[in-house]
C-alpha cells in the first residue's frame, strides 16, 4: 500500500479528520459551553456579554465541523453515509439544535421586548445544551459499538442509542464543554460577571472531573476493544497518564487564577480524550456488536488513493489558510468584552 | 404511507429550495457591498459608509440563514442517501470538502470582522474582509456547482466494483472540475445570484424613493444595484444561451424534456409559452419554428432527438414541471432585461427617480430573481430524473438503506415547522430593518429621511 513518510493513506486521512474533528471541539467547544451556562447569567447586560464574547467567532468555529464533514464524506465516504444513516433521527435534532442555535444568537438583540429576549435565551441554551448531548451521544455509541448485520447495516433502533455508557459519554461532553467555556468567558469579563463567573469555573471543574473519573473507569472496565492498542504498545499509556496530569493542571490553574494557561489545558483535554477514543477505535470506526467481521475499518471505507492523495493537498493549502484567519480574527478581537451600538 | 423514496426527495427538494432563497442574495449583496465600500473609501463620503454598514447588517441576517440551512444540506447526504454518498464520495466529496476548506471557512472567518471590526481595524482592512466575505460567497457558489455539474456531465471517473458495491473513482482530478457542463453552469448561477442581491438592493432603496426616505443615499444604493443588475442580466442571456446549449449536447432528455419535444425524426419548435401532455406526448402553444433545432444543430430544419427515443424508465416523468419551469425562468430572464434597460435609459435621461410606476415595479421586482433561480434549478434537477448521476446512478437506488419511512415523516414534519418559523421570523426581521433603514451621519448635505428631520426639529424645538 502507498505511504507518505511511512504512514498508509487512509491512516494519514485518519489522522486529519481527528486533526479538524479536535480543532471543532476545542473551537466550538467553548462557545457551545458558553452557551449552556447562558442562563445562569441573570441579569441583561450579563447575557449581552456573554453572547457578545462569542460573537465574532463562532461562526467560524463552526466551520470546523462542516469542514470534518466535508472530509468524513471525501475521504471514507461509506463511512460518511453509515454514521449519518444509523443516527438519522439524533443528526436531525442535532441539525434542528443548530439552526435554533444560529437564529438564537442572531435575533436575540433584534428586539428589546423581554419576552422576546427571554424567548431566544433559553433556545440558545437548550439548543447548545442538546448539541453538545448529541456530540457526546453518538461518540459513546462510536466508542461502544452498535449492532450491524453482514451488509453493514444498522440493526437497532432509536432507544439503542440510549445505552448507560454513552448517556455518561454525552454528560462528560457537556461538562468539558461547560468547563471550556467558563474558562472562555471568564476571560473575556471583568468586574461582578467576572467574580461571578470563578465561581461557576470552580463548580464545572468539579462536575468535570468527576465526569471524566467515572467515564475513565467505565471505559476500563465495560469497554474491553478498547484498550486492546494499549496492550499491545504499552508505551500509548503515556497519554492517559499525561490526560490525568492535564486535568490536574486546569484545576490548579483555575485555583491560582491563572486562565489563560487553565484554557490551554482546557484545550488539550479537549485534544487527548479524542487523540484516546481514536487509538481506541483505529483503525475501526464503526464498531459491530453483532459479530466483529461486520465492522468498518478506514480501509475497508476509504476512498481511492488518488482521492486521499488530492485531498490531502487540498487540507495541506487550505488548513494553514483556515488557521491563520482563525487567528487573526481572534487576535482583533482579543481583550475584555465591551459593548457598543454594533454589538448583539 | 408514501416510499421512503418519495419522502427523502421532498424532504431534499424542500430543503434545498429553502436554503437556495439566501446563498444568492449572499452572493448579489457581496458584490454590492464591494462596490458600496470601495465607492466609500474612493470618494470619502460618509453617506457610502453609512448605506455599508446598512446592508452589511442585512447581509449578517441573510448569511446566517444561508448558513444555518446549508449545513442541513451537507448532512443530508449522509442521512438520506448513504449509498449515493458511497457511490460518489471520492468525487463529489472532494468538492464539498474544498467548498468547506476554501469557501465557507473565507466566508465565516471574515464575518465576524466586518460586523463587529469597525472600530478595530482600519478602513483598508476593512474593506479587504468586505471582499474576502464577497469572494468567499462566490467560491462556495464554485465549488458546490462543480459537483453539481459533475452529477450532470460526469467526466474524469472510472466505476469501479459492481452492482450495489460500484463506486465512482476519481482519475483526473481537473477534468472533474471543468467537466463540460460545469463552467456553463456555474457563470450562470453566478450571475444568477448577482440580480438576485442587485435586486433587492433596487427594491429597497425604490421603496425610500417612493417614500421620499434617504432620498441620496437611496438614489445611491438604486445606481449600484443598477448597474450590477444590467449588466447581470444582459450576460444572462449569454450564459443561458451556453447552458441550453451544453444540455442539447450531452443530456439530450433533459432538452427534449425542456421544450416538450417527443418525436426524434421531426423539427423541434421553441415555445414562447405551452402545455405538454405527457399521456399523449402532445405538446401546445406559442412557438419559434425550428428554434430548437436551430439551437442544437445550427440549422431550422434538422430533427432533434426526442423523448420517445428514449425507455421510459431512463427519462423524465413529469416533462410538463420541466417544460413550465424552464418557460417561466427564460420569460423572467426576458422581463428583466427590458426592465433594466429602461431603468438605465431613463437614468441616462435623468427622469429615472420620479417615475413612480417605474420604482413600484422595482419595489415588487425583488422576487423575480428569486422565482428564476427557483425554477432553473427545479428545471435543471427534475429534468435529470430518474437518475442522480446522469446515466450512471438512478435516485431510487441511492437512498440509505436503512432509514425508515416514519423517520424521514419525522424529520419532514421537523424541517416543515422549523422552516416556516424561520421564514416569518426572517421577514419580518427584515422588513423591520429595512423601515427602520440606514442610520445615516446628521449635516450630510441633504440626505432627507423626512423622519429623523422631523426628529430632530422636534428636538430642537
Amino acid at each position: 500500500m502507498e505511504t507518505i513518510l511511512g504512514i498508509d493513506l487512509p491512516t494519514l486521512w485518519f489522522l486529519v479528520i481527528g486533526g479538524l474533528i479536535t480543532g471543532y471541539g476545542v473551537l466550538d467547544g467553548f462557545d457551545l459551553g458558553a452557551g449552556a451556562l447562558h442562563l445562569f447569567f441573570n441579569k441583561e447586560e450579563s447575557r449581552r456579554i456573554a453572547l457578545n464574547a462569542i460573537g465574532p467567532v463562532w461562526d467560524g468555529n463552526e466551520v470546523w465541523l462542516v469542514i470534518s464533514g466535508g472530509a468524513l464524506f471525501a475521504g471514507f465516504p461509506l463511512l460518511y453515509g453509515t454514521i449519518l444513516s444509523t443516527f438519522y433521527v439524533p443528526f436531525m435534532l442535532f441539525l434542528v439544535a443548530l439552526i435554533f442555535r444560529a437564529i438564537s444568537i442572531e435575533f436575540r438583540s433584534k428586539e428589546t421586548m423581554a419576552w422576546w429576549r427571554k424567548m431566544w435565551d433559553i433556545s440558545y441554551m437548550a439548543s447548545s445544551t442538546l448539541i453538545t448531548l448529541l456530540l457526546g451521544l453518538i461518540l459513546g455509541n462510536l466508542i461502544h459499538g452498535l449492532p450491524f448485520n453482514e451488509k453493514h447495516e444498522f440493526t437497532g433502533n432509536l432507544l439503542t442509542f440510549f445505552n448507560p455508557y454513552s448517556i455518561l459519554i454525552a454528560f462528560t461532553t457537556l461538562s468539558l464543554f461547560m468547563l471550556h467555556g467558563a474558562i472562555y468567558l471568564v476571560m473575556k469579563t471583568e468586574n461582578r460577571l467576572y467574580a461571578k463567573l470563578t465561581v461557576l469555573v470552580n463548580n464545572c471543574s468539579k462536575f468535570f472531573i468527576l465526569c471524566f473519573i467515572l467515564a475513565s473507569m467505565s471505559t476500563l472496565i465495560y469497554i474491553p476493544h478498547m484498550t486492546d492498542q494499549f496492550k499491545e504498545y504499552p508505551w500509548l499509556f503515556a497519554i492517559p497518564l499525561l490526560a490525568v496530569l492535564t486535568v490536574l493542571n486546569i484545576k490548579r490553574n483555575i485555583d491560582s487564577r491563572k486562565y489563560f494557561t487553565a484554557f490551554v489545558f482546557s484545550s488539550c483535554i479537549t485534544a487527548m480524550l479524542l487523540i484516546l477514543f481514536a487509538i481506541g477505535l483505529y483503525p475501526n470506526i464503526i464498531i459491530s456488536t453483532t459479530d466483529p467481521a461486520n465492522s468498518i475499518s478506514i480501509y475497508h471505507a476509504a476512498s481511492s488513493p488518488k482521492a486521499l492523495r488530492i485531498m490531502l493537498l487540498i487540507a495541506a493549502i487550505g488548513t494553514p489558510l483556515v488557521l491563520s484567519y482563525t487567528i487573526f480574527v481572534f487576535w482583533t478581537f482579543r481583550g475584555k468584552v465591551k459593548l457598543n451600538e454594533m454589538s448583539y | 404511507m408514501p416510499s421512503v423514496e418519495i419522502l427523502s426527495r421532498i424532504q431534499f427538494a424542500f430543503t434545498i429550495a429553502f436554503h437556495y432563497i439566501y446563498p444568492p442574495l449572499s452572493i448579489g449583496l457581496g458584490l454590492c457591498l464591494v462596490i458600496m465600500e470601495g465607492l466609500y473609501l474612493r470618494t470619502g463620503k460618509k453617506m457610502y459608509e453609512d448605506i455599508t454598514r446598512f446592508w452589511i447588517k442585512i447581509f449578517a441576517l441573510i448569511f446566517g440563514i444561508g448558513v444555518a440551512t446549508g449545513i442541513v444540506m451537507e448532512f443530508e447526504f449522509g442521512t438520506n442517501w448513504a449509498v449515493y454518498s458511497r457511490y460518489v464520495g471520492d468525487i463529489f466529496g472532494s468538492a464539498l470538502a474544498a467548498e468547506g476548506i476554501f469557501a465557507f471557512a473565507l466566508e465565516s472567518g471574515f464575518l465576524g470582522i466586518l460586523l463587529f471590526g469597525w472600530n478595530r481595524v482600519s478602513k483598508g482592512v476593512h474593506f479587504f474582509s468586505t471582499i474576502m466575505v464577497a469572494l468567499g460567497s462566490m467560491f462556495s457558489a464554485v465549488w458546490i456547482v462543480i459537483a453539481n455539474s459533475w452529477q450532470q456531465t460526469p467526466t474524469g471517473y472510472v466505476i469501479e466494483g459492481e452492482g450495489m458495491q460500484a463506486r465512482a473513482i476519481i482519475t483526473d482530478f481537473w477534468e472533474m472540475v471543468f467537466n463540460p457542463s460545469s463552467m456553463d453552469r456555474l457563470s450562470h448561477v453566478i450571475i444568477g445570484a448577482f440580480l438576485a442581491g442587485s435586486f433587492l438592493v433596487m427594491s429597497v432603496a425604490a421603496w425610500y424613493i417612493i417614500k421620499k426616505r434617504f432620498v441620496t443615499a437611496a438614489q445611491a444604493m438604486f445606481k449600484v444595484g443598477l448597474c450590477v443588475a444590467t449588466i447581470a442580466a444582459l450576460a444572462q442571456l449569454f450564459t443561458g444561451h451556453r447552458s441550453a446549449h451544453y444540455v442539447s449536447k450531452y443530456q439530450p432528455a433533459k432538452l427534449a424534456a425542456m421544450e416538450g419535444h417527443y418525436d426524434s425524426s421531426a423539427v423541434a419548435p421553441m415555445y414562447i409559452v405551452g402545455w405538454v401532455d405527457n399521456k399523449t406526448g402532445k405538446t401546445t402553444g406559442i412557438k419559434i419554428p425550428g428554434g430548437l433545432s436551430f439551437l442544437t444543430h445550427g440549422s431550422f430544419n434538422a430533427p432533434v432527438t426526442g423523448l420517445n427515443a428514449f425507455p421510459k424508465a431512463d427519462r423524465p416523468s413529469a416533462v410538463n414541471f420541466v417544460f413550465q419551469t424552464y418557460h417561466i425562468m427564460i420569460s423572467i430572464g426576458m422581463f428583466l432585461i427590458a426592465l433594466t434597460l429602461t431603468a438605465t435609459f431613463l437614468l441616462w435621461k435623468k427622469k429615472l427617480f420620479s417615475q413612480k410606476w417605474l420604482m413600484t415595479i422595482f419595489v415588487w421586482a425583488v422576487m423575480l430573481p428569486q422565482i428564476a433561480n427557483q425554477v432553473g434549478w427545479y428545471s435543471a434537477e427534475v429534468g435529470r430524473q430518474p437518475w442522480v448521476v446522469y446515466g450512471l446512478l438512478r435516485t431510487s437506488d441511492a437512498l440509505s438503506k436503512e432509514v425508515k419511512a416514519e423517520q424521514v415523516i419525522f424529520s419532514l414534519v421537523l424541517f416543515s415547522l422549523v422552516y416556516t418559523l424561520l421564514l416569518v421570523l426572517f421577514l419580518y426581521l427584515l422588513n423591520k430593518k429595512i423601515v427602520h433603514g440606514p442610520e445615516m451621519t446628521p449635516n450630510e448635505e441633504d440626505d432627507s429621511d423626512e423622519f429623523s428631520k422631523r426628529n430632530i426639529k422636534q428636538l430642537q424645538a
